[in-house]
């Protein structure tokens, strides 16, 4: 039983092309509640909701293997939000975590010391600090060893558990705590986004996909889809935080779904690398309309417009569509 | 039974494949490299039924090992000076996940200056996180040291991690006769591991490593860690008795060299012992009534036992093989802080030695011995003294001409 993980499976051979039964509209989500209310998260958190979701399609029979963020705080002694089992690890080895779990269970079940019916997905659950910055190469290892783990990433675009400080997934133009607007430095964050999804898919994984609170239906098939693959299947949540976007928690889906039709947030998807976009507005939106919505990028806009910044944004979101000719 | 020679290294894996564990996630570093590559040749020739898996970092691995441990395996890790603080963090976690990981470490000196030989920095930074502790001397004693070291923390009185400590280069590479018990003993002595308190199953969700805020309830975990360890004092004892019953060795807590009527002691740990005992023995020779003290299992720091061998002693020599930089010796403290209430508790003087593997020679023993018999005799002595030889002083002039720093 030496090795980790077999090659096979780092390659399209073996893998069936099952046919997924995929639900069409927001009355077939699954009814099923796993995420208990009454969770210390903040009010209109998007990240809880991308989670309510996600967990509607990953069922009961998981261990979350978490890392420091947000999440960390959902169980909380003697509490926990949750019907499914739970591993807090590190800010930095999620993964690392993940690979202790499933390597365990394999040789528990192996040996026989394990009911098949006993056994778990092995879910890894951070933030994007841990996902875009300290917990990159643990992650980077655990995709390269195949290990067999669902991934999701809840990207709220910065450090938010500490007060919203600059992450690798804060965009250009974003005010953070340690990228605030000032008259030297108008922009803000003057760095743009890492794009971890490319970091992850040069890694070839079995599925990986961006998903939004906001298109339920959508998110719920990624998970049916990826659920037929063994090894890495990666998920990250664009998530609206309210008190860091400086949004009305009454606005989190508003935002999510506009960071779609904007085209900021593209819905897609990568089977062995190979990506498909799952929602392609008809007609996008202007940036603009998404950004004048948050705190966070209201320095772009008063006291006076910084148009040369507003600019860029747009045609960095234009020159990525264009780049997938999905907008001429 | 027959007696193989083995290094300190091949000892440490043939502990691990008589334990029979399940899970060795690794990172190689040296001096510790020879121990996961032989446990990995064993897997991959499937003499042992285990699973390997080389890990992106230490911080990964210690995370992977533990996380298993918390799942229900028999696990094991191995790892030296940058690594283990490179894990450091995943130390106190795991500790405080109360699973019986058992790890070694193989000592070498800390960065900066990179260096590659032993001393007892890397593991003694560890020494608060809530891991066992137990040093080794020899070869012989590494291999026993980790069939003990599961059977201690598997126990349900204690179910926390260890650290296996042993000397790099001295111990890790150097042959010495040791006898490799057979499995079916090693079974006996040590039962397959039954999880009652931690695993993951489906039917019987649970909630591990979860937040605890507010300093009451964080108080009280750290406390039932302490007691546990407290505890470990017991039930190593009984690991001894039944070790020696097994196999025919035995290992206290700590260990005397011609102590019981010896007035001058020296206090060491690890395979600088040996350099000290032989001291000793020469000390003997020439009419001083010399002992040691060799300190084995470090936590839970076996307080009352090293009372109870040094009480009454003219004077205590205390070898640390490590710096506290701006404080001295951190096993000196040790040992005065549970002397000091002591009535009869002898003059106790502090040498750091052996830094980087640098050799303790022959004479410096005899200027510790001077030095306490000095002390006893009301001449002013320094309390804490960092040895270094005339000839070493001079190699470093040449080596500093060299460098261009006259």
């Amino acid at each position: 039983m030496a090795g980790n993980g077999d090659i096979e499976a780092h390659s399209r051979k073996g893998v069936k092309n099952m046919e997924i039964e995929r639900i069409k509209s927001i009355k077939d989500l699954p009814p099923e509640e796993n995420v208990f209310p009454g969770t210390p998260a903040c009010a209109g958190c998007g990240a809880l909701l991308g989670l309510r979701l996600s967990l509607k399609a990953l069922g009961r029979k998981i261990v979350i293997v978490n890392a420091a963020g947000c999440f960390t705080l959902l169980t909380l002694y003697p509490y926990t939000p949750f019907e499914n089992s739970w591993l807090y690890t590190a800010m930095a080895s999620a993964p690392a975590g993940a690979q202790g779990v499933r390597d365990a269970l394999d040789i528990l079940l192996e040996k026989g010391r394990l009911d098949p019916e006993e056994d778990l997905k092995v879910v890894v659950l951070t933030g994007d600090g841990a996902a875009y910055d300290i917990g990159l190469s643990s992650t980077s290892g655990a995709i390269n060893r195949n290990l067999d783990f669902y991934y999701i990433c809840y990207d709220n675009e910065a450090y938010g558990n500490t007060g919203f400080q600059r992450s690798g997934a804060t965009p250009f133009g974003s005010k953070t705590g340690t990228t605030p607007p000032g008259s030297v430095r108008p922009t803000g964050t003057e760095l743009p986004k890492k794009d971890l999804f490319e970091i992850w898919r040069s890694h070839k994984p079995p599925y990986l996909a961006t998903i939004s609170p906001a298109y339920p239906v959508d998110l719920i098939n990624k998970f049916k889809k990826a659920e037929q693959y063994k090894g890495p299947k990666l998920f990250i949540a664009l998530s609206p935080c309210p008190p860091g976007w400086a949004t009305d928690p009454s606005y989190s889906v508003k935002l999510a779904k506009l960071a779609v039709d904007t085209g900021v947030w593209a819905l897609k998807e990568a089977v062995y690398g190979d990506v498909t976009h799952t929602v392609v507005p008809r007609k996008f939106k202007p940036v603009e309309d998404y950004l004048k919505e948050q705190g966070r990028f209201a320095h772009l806009f008063k006291p006076e417009r910084q148009e040369e910044t507003l600019k860029k944004i747009q045609e960095m979101v234009d020159d990525y569509w264009k780049g997938h000719k999905l907008l001429l | 039974m027959k007696k193989e020679m083995l290094t300190g290294n091949a000892a440490a894996a043939w502990g691990v494949r008589l334990a029979e564990v399940d899970y060795i996630p690794a990172f190689p570093v040296t001096p510790q490299t020879e121990i996961i590559e032989t446990l990995a040749r064993w897997v991959a020739k499937g003499v042992m039924d285990s699973r390997f898996v080389t890990m992106d970092s230490e911080h990964s691995m210690m995370t992977a090992a533990g996380a298993a441990s918390a799942t229900g395996v028999r696990a094991f890790t191995a790892t030296s000076s940058q690594g283990l603080l490179y894990g450091f963090e995943m130390l106190y976690a795991v500790a405080g996940w109360r699973v019986p990981l058992v790890m070694v470490n193989v000592s070498r000196g800390l960065s900066a200056p990179i260096t590659l030989e032993t001393d007892h920095n890397d593991v003694l930074a560890a020494r608060d996180t809530g891991f066992l502790q137990i040093h080794c001397e020899t070869c012989q004693e590494v291999l026993d040291s980790l069939l003990m070291a599961y059977r201690l923390v598997e126990d349900e009185r204690v179910l926390l991690p260890l650290i296996v400590n042993m000397d790099g280069f001295y111990l890790s590479f150097t042959r010495e006769p040791v006898e490799v018990p057979d499995l079916e003993t090693v079974r006996n002595f040590l039962p397959p591991y039954q999880p009652k308190h931690a695993f993951f199953k489906a039917s019987q969700p649970m909630a591990q490593s979860v937040t605890a805020l507010g300093g009451s309830l964080y108080s009280y975990f750290k406390y039932q860690m302490h007691l546990g360890s407290q505890k470990a004092l017991d039930v190593y004892k009984e690991a001894c008795v039944e070790f020696e019953k097994a196999f025919g060795r035995s290992y206290d807590t700590i260990e005397g060299y011609m102590l019981d009527d010896a007035d001058y002691v020296l206090v060491m740990t690890n395979s600088f012992s040996t350099l000290g005992k032989a001291a000793v023995k020469r000390a003997r020779e020439n009419g001083i009534k010399a002992g040691l003290l060799r300190l084995r299992l470090l936590r839970p720091f076996p307080a009352d036992d090293i009372k109870g061998a040094l009480n009454g002693k003219s004077a205590v020599a205390v070898i640390d093989q490590n710096i506290s930089i701006g404080k001295g010796g951190i096993l000196h403290s040790e040992v005065a802080s549970c002397l000091c209430n002591e009535e009869q508790r002898p003059l106790l003087l502090s040498f750091i030695g052996g830094l980087g593997g640098k050799n303790i020679s022959p004479g410096e023993f005899e200027f510790i011995f001077t030095e306490m018999i000095r002390g006893i005799a009301g001449e002013a002595v320094k309390p804490l003294q960092l040895l270094y030889t005339e000839e070493e002083w001079q190699e470093m002039a040449i080596l500093k001409r060299i460098a261009g720093k006259e």
